[in-house]
């Protein structure tokens, strides 16, 4: 089923949480709200369920108008960050709750319902948990309870609330590539909530990345991985690097972007900088080595633009970086493979 | 209690906030030869008048028609505090946890109010409201209502006077477990009704039995409040407390200790009914095993 949200805002006393918010959630899709703490991806998505209401604005479910439309009818599965499990009874009863407060006429009988909570239990690999306590279970298979319990009302979509969140690593690495294959199965329309980059670049079909309630660019992973819409999509991804126009007019090509490049800013990932210890005839910038850390693979290495003095960090092999033996204050020579520019206006918009 | 050396052959505990015996023992000692003289002792004292008479005049004390009116008395002040103040107690602590709204700490001070008015001014409000003199007293007179001297203020007076125990107890306990059982239940298709029945009550019934006995301690030896509002008609508006400050009154010492005894009786049964209470939500919350592998 797909989800329409219409110019969503949503204030909570003085502070904007959601800011005019547009996002088409096609069916079948698993869609990421990425951003940082305080967002309003976490809002937008109780608003999808019903959990919270919008000041304005509309939310549709296939087309039809749900925006004011209670909790109960929207028919969502919503998985909570902390799990939300009900402490007081077994897993099994938790799995059965959405079915067993079905009113009279439409509840299926004791035997259907154990048929179905036994399916899904299976589905989520934990059918020996049944008649366990959630306190007698690991974060990750509350987890994977909390959403065998979602899927038991046969939600239209699936709305996840930071999923993983409480997990540690590697719990949340499964977890994650396992969240994606069941996607693949059951092909429900779902939405999760996430502001680990890495979380939402390896599962979700699309992207939409969230900063101070306003959504900043939508699209696939490698789509905004690729082309950042703006500075803070850029930096939210991963590492960067901002190097402003003026250090980089020794290596700018066609002579006559120089001029457009001096109000710019250019950002580049450390693991995009090519360092080398001789000029090789190659435009490239001269930056003075100051410091390495290890960053167990890689070593990122920070230098120092000679003339502007700006800090420019690069990212060399392990080996490579034992063989260059670079000692504080030697110059070194830096060329950015890939970069990406954005006008000095977009830069202060993100401050 | 005599200081014991310390054996020097016995390893020092490497514990950091671990006293040496001798204070240990010197501040057990303390605690228990005070928890003796001013509990134990005066317990056993009560119990001690009771039977000074012999067990027929103990009989005779708690087989007397006014002192089973004031023990009547009481369990209804008692049972009709516990069911309002049950009530309420709920609807209170589930507004203040799960909804903000304005006026949310007034009415957490309001809560506290009973706790920190002295009993007898608690009394003297509803005299001065329901009383002859009072505020809707002509109202009432005409109506044919009587409340002050009669069991409905005593009633009042001990509601009042109990108010805060359960929702004191459970407003920290709801806060704390915070809405997000609630949400899931909503979600997953739960009507309000379903939702607090399946969701809620489960989730506080020990705090909640915990504040109904101490709601019932109280309102069973509840004294100021009920002394002011009572009148001290015998048979009629005299609560446990009350029977017995009056035998006493009358030099019926032994009458009075017998009855004392019965008071005495009804608070230890409340105690260990909340040992018990205390004990069985212990085990509950202690989770069975915790493994962090998934």
């Amino acid at each position: 089923m797909s989800i329409d949200i219409q110019a969503i805002s949503k204030r909570f006393g003085a502070f904007t949480a959601l800011d005019d918010v547009n996002l088409h959630i096609g069916t079948g899709e698993l869609v990421a709200l990425l951003g940082p703490s305080g967002c309003g991806k976490t809002t937008l998505l109780r608003i999808i369920a019903g959990l919270e209401q919008a000041d304005e604005g509309y939310i549709h479910f296939e087309g039809v108008d749900a925006t004011h439309k209670s909790v109960k009818d929207r028919r969502v599965g919503f998985v909570f960050q902390h799990y939300a499990l009900f402490k007081h009874m077994t897993v099994f009863d938790n799995v059965a709750f959405g079915l067993q407060v079905r009113p009279r006429a439409t509840r299926p009988s004791k035997a259907e319902i154990r048929e179905k909570v036994m399916e899904l239990l299976r589905l989520v690999q934990l059918d020996w948990t049944a008649d366990r306590y959630p306190s007698a279970l690991s974060g990750g298979q509350r987890q994977r309870v909390a959403l065998a319990r979602a899927l038991a009302v046969e939600p239209r979509v699936l709305l996840l609330d930071e999923p993983f969140g409480a997990l540690d690593a590697r719990v949340r690495r499964d977890l994650r590539r396992w969240l994606r294959r069941l996607h693949d199965e059951l092909h429900i329309t779902s939405v999760f909530v996430t502001h680990d980059q890495e979380e939402a670049l390896e599962v979700a079909d699309r992207v939409a990345v969230l900063n101070k309630g306003r959504v900043e660019q939508v699209g696939t992973p490698d789509e905004v991985y690729d082309a950042p819409a703006t500075p803070f999509v850029y930096e939210f991804l991963g590492e960067a690097t901002r190097i402003s126009g003026k250090s980089l007019r020794d290596i700018v090509q066609p002579e006559n972007a120089v001029e457009e490049l001096m109000s710019s800013f250019a950002f580049v990932r450390p693991r995009d900088v090519d360092v080398s210890l001789q000029p090789d005839g190659t435009p490239a910038l001269e930056a003075i080595f100051r410091q390495a850390i290890s960053l167990g693979p890689s070593v990122r290495v920070e230098l120092q633009h000679r003339e502007t003095g700006e800090t420019i960090e690069a990212d060399m092999e392990r080996i490579r970086f034992r063989n260059a033996a670079l000692k504080p204050g030697q110059t070194v020579y830096v060329r950015p493979r890939a970069m990406r520019v954005f006008n000095a206006d977009a830069v202060s918009a993100t401050r | 209690m005599t200081p014991i050396d310390i054996p020097t052959s016995r390893p020092k505990t490497p514990d950091a906030v671990t006293e040496p015996p001798v204070v240990r023992y010197l501040l057990t000692g303390v605690a228990l030869s005070f928890l003796g003289l001013f509990l134990l002792l005066p317990l056993a004292a009560v119990f001690v008048e009771a039977f000074s008479g012999g067990i027929g005049v103990y009989l005779d004390a708690i087989r007397n028609p006014d002192t089973l009116a004031a023990v009547r008395l009481t369990l209804v002040a008692a049972g009709v505090s516990i069911v309002l103040n049950t009530i309420f107690g709920i609807g209170a602590a589930w507004l203040i946890a799960k909804f903000d709204f304005p006026g949310k700490s007034l009415l957490i001070t309001l809560i506290d109010l009973p706790f920190t008015v002295s009993p007898v001014i608690s009394g003297l409000i509803f005299v001065l409201l329901f009383g002859a003199q009072g505020l809707l007293g002509p109202w009432l007179s005409d109506a044919g209502i009587r409340i002050v001297f009669a069991v409905p203020g005593i009633v009042l007076a001990t509601v009042f006077v109990t108010f805060p125990f359960v929702a004191r107890e459970l407003i920290p306990l709801m806060q704390e477990q915070g809405t997000d059982e609630e949400e899931a239940a909503v979600v997953l298709g739960a009507g309000p009704w379903k939702t607090f029945w399946r969701v809620t009550l489960p989730n506080i019934k020990w705090g909640l039995l915990y504040g109904v006995i101490l709601c019932n301690a109280r309102a069973m030896g509840e004294f100021g409040a009920v002394s002011v509002v009572s009148g001290h008609i015998r048979g009629v508006t005299n609560t446990l407390p009350l029977h017995i400050e009056i035998l006493y009154n009358e030099y019926n010492f032994a009458a009075s200790f017998a009855v004392a005894s019965l008071l005495t009786l009804l608070a230890v049964a409340t105690l260990v009914v909340k040992s018990l209470v205390e004990r069985s939500a212990a085990r509950r919350l202690t989770p069975v095993t915790q493994n962090t592998t998934s």
